[in-house]
């Protein structure tokens, strides 16, 4: 009988263990995603090994220190990979990048709180006090249904279809059909591009059904002969079909020469007045080194040379 | 005195366990109450609950349309859902042989492992072409232009009623069964067929525990967010209110929350928080009505 007990006290502070182990887990912080865990594991495993030999590239400098990046939330994931393959090579280096959106990206250049800002667009004349480094570009591509006629428009077209003026396909040589607008949410930094360099002062038409990722504005226009919606260049594929806007197809090369229309850079923003440091010049050299390239090409985005 | 102190060790370890569950409750509530309600200080409680606008770039938060959307797809999927499921219900305790029986239940298990992302994704493939069709072929003329794109409130609670088929059918299987046998056999022998003895005496027998089902698949589809954002257009927009308005693209409070809650401002996320209160008071007005019925039955 003393056996059943034991077993039924031992099950029972299992079951409480365990219970307080997932409550825990659960409310274990998670700041910068896989940045704080990648940065731990890997000081542990490069710090002893000689810091000038184990490198794998000979040209990447081994400064040590953290890098706070806050900004555009379109560039935040590449700066996030491009952060976590830098920690890999640099075990003494931490990467840390949030989000905010480009106008935060911009401030916290220019104040100082963050060492450098992102920002997925051109800086305007009147932001002064930083310096721009391009480190990708991003092209978004307007995807129609691979059965639509229509695969030629111009900007002012593409425009009117968005905000709603044109609303049927005749009016654009396609068949007499209401044109279905797919949108991206609210906080989409892909949307906030696409408003701001093809309506401009507009907004998009109100009735548009919203999909919530690239990937789902793809199915929803591959599924309907009558849509048409924007999606970032990195995840064009066979699915759909990418319109030419002003004649210009949307391909990586048209989108370095310029030719075509709707690319924004994505940009690293640094404060001109103070010099960067050691660790911010090293990731940054690491960025714009081919192996930093790569990992932009890796993530379906354009390379700058 | 070992075995007494034992068990008391072990039913103190039980007693901390499920309070755990109560402290979770409580610090979730607790958390998007504190979270959220600013946002109703700062506009006004009927702003914000009844405002028709959502726009959040211009800093107006109107969640009207969210709690009409989020309604008319519960009770669109109650309406296709409930009746379904009661109806397998009564056939799988009634009507069924074993062998029939031993393919419906396995199959009805199935449906209630699938994952919602595997519903949204047969909803926007299947159900949302053949809605499109009706759509834009019988009922082309009337409907304005944006309703015949084929996500609409109607996919959303089609795609919902099957999802709630599995919670609505156990739970309806459980309360018929535990309907005295003699109230079938009493009723059967006063001359009732069989089919009136199931809805006039074997069903209102069950009433309570098949209501409890009801009150759960409601629960269940409250809450179902991926699968819906998939299928219902997320046009933050009121549908209109007369029979158009089922082919009406809409967004649900829990699309509201899980769309915009990655990029959101300060502000905004605010406003998010202030959609979760509202579903928040849903889901307790929900429970509460549950525990209300189940105590007026008797406990049934």
């Amino acid at each position: 009988m003393k056996t059943n007990v034991t077993k039924k006290l031992y099950s029972g502070a299992v079951l409480t263990v365990l219970a307080f182990s997932l409550v825990l887990t659960g409310c274990g912080g998670n700041n910068n995603g896989g940045n704080n865990g990648q940065s731990s594991t890997n000081t542990a495993t490069n710090s002893p090994a000689s810091n000038t030999e184990s490198t794998p590239n000979a040209e990447t400098p081994t400064a040590s220190g953290t890098v706070t990046i806050a900004g555009s939330t379109s560039v935040q994931p590449l700066a996030e990979e491009l952060g976590t393959f830098y920690m890999g090579v640099n075990g003494d280096a931490r990467i840390e990048v949030a989000g905010g959106g480009s106008g935060a990206g911009v401030k916290a250049a220019q104040s100082g709180t963050a060492d450098v800002g992102m920002a997925s667009r051109e800086l305007k004349d009147d932001e002064t006090g930083i310096e721009a480094v391009v480190i990708a570009i991003d092209g978004i591509a307007v995807v129609v249904n691979k059965d639509n006629a229509a695969a030629d428009l111009t900007s002012e077209q593409v425009k009117d279809i968005f905000n709603g003026t044109i609303k049927n396909w005749s009016e654009v040589g396609g068949n007499d059909a209401n044109i279905v607008v797919v949108n991206r949410e609210e906080g989409s930094g892909t949307r906030d591009a696409f408003k701001e360099l093809v309506l401009g002062e507009g907004d998009f038409v109100a009735e548009a059904i919203i999909q919530n990722s690239t990937g789902a504005v793809r199915e929803a226009v591959s599924q309907d002969v009558t849509a048409i919606g924007y999606i970032s260049l990195g995840g064009l594929n066979d699915s759909v079909h990418a319109v030419k806007v002003d004649g210009v197809e949307a391909t990586e090369e048209n989108i370095k020469q310029g030719t075509y229309p709707i690319s924004r850079p994505f940009n690293f923003l640094l404060n001109e007045a103070s010099e960067p440091t050691d660790i911010t010049q090293a990731f940054i050299d690491y960025v714009l080194s081919p192996e930093g390239q790569a990992v932009v090409a890796d993530h379906g985005y354009v390379t700058v040379e | 005195m070992n075995r007494i102190l034992e068990e008391k060790i072990v039913k103190l370890f039980l007693f901390i366990t499920a309070i755990t569950a109560v402290f979770s409750v409580l610090l979730i509530g607790i958390f998007v109450f504190i979270e959220g309600m600013p946002i109703f200080f700062k506009y006004g409680i009927t702003d914000v609950l009844f405002g028709s606008v959502w726009n959040p770039s211009n800093q107006v938060y109107g969640i009207w349309p969210m709690i009409v959307g989020t309604i008319y797809v519960t009770f669109i999927a109650i309406l296709i859902g409930a009746p379904m499921g009661i109806g397998v219900a009564v056939y799988l305790v009634e009507i069924a042989n074993k062998r029939i029986a031993a393919i419906i239940i396995p199959a009805v298990e199935l449906l209630a492992g699938i994952p919602s992302v595997v519903y949204g994704l047969f909803g926007m493939f299947a159900v949302r072409s053949v809605i499109a069709n009706l759509e834009r072929g019988p009922l082309a003329d009337y409907l304005p232009a944006n309703y015949q794109t084929g996500y609409s409130v109607l996919t959303a609670g089609i795609i919902l009623a099957i999802m709630i088929l599995p919670t609505i059918i156990n739970i309806s299987i459980d309360s018929l069964k535990v309907v005295p046998r003699e109230y079938k056999e009493g009723s059967l022998a006063l001359g009732v067929s069989h089919w009136q003895t199931i809805y006039k005496v074997l069903i209102p027998a069950a009433k309570s525990g098949i209501i409890t089902a009801v009150i759960l698949g409601i629960g269940r589809a409250l809450g179902e967010t991926m699968a819906v954002i998939m299928v219902i257009g997320n046009t933050p927009l009121v549908p209109a209110f007369d029979w158009t308005g089922i082919f009406a693209p809409a967004r649900s409070l829990t699309a509201n929350i899980a769309l915009e809650m990655g990029y959101a401002g300060p502000e905004h996320q605010q406003a998010l928080f202030a959609t979760g209160i509202v579903l928040f008071v849903f889901i307790i007005i929900l429970n509460s009505l549950t525990t209300l019925l189940v105590r007026r039955k008797g406990g049934k």
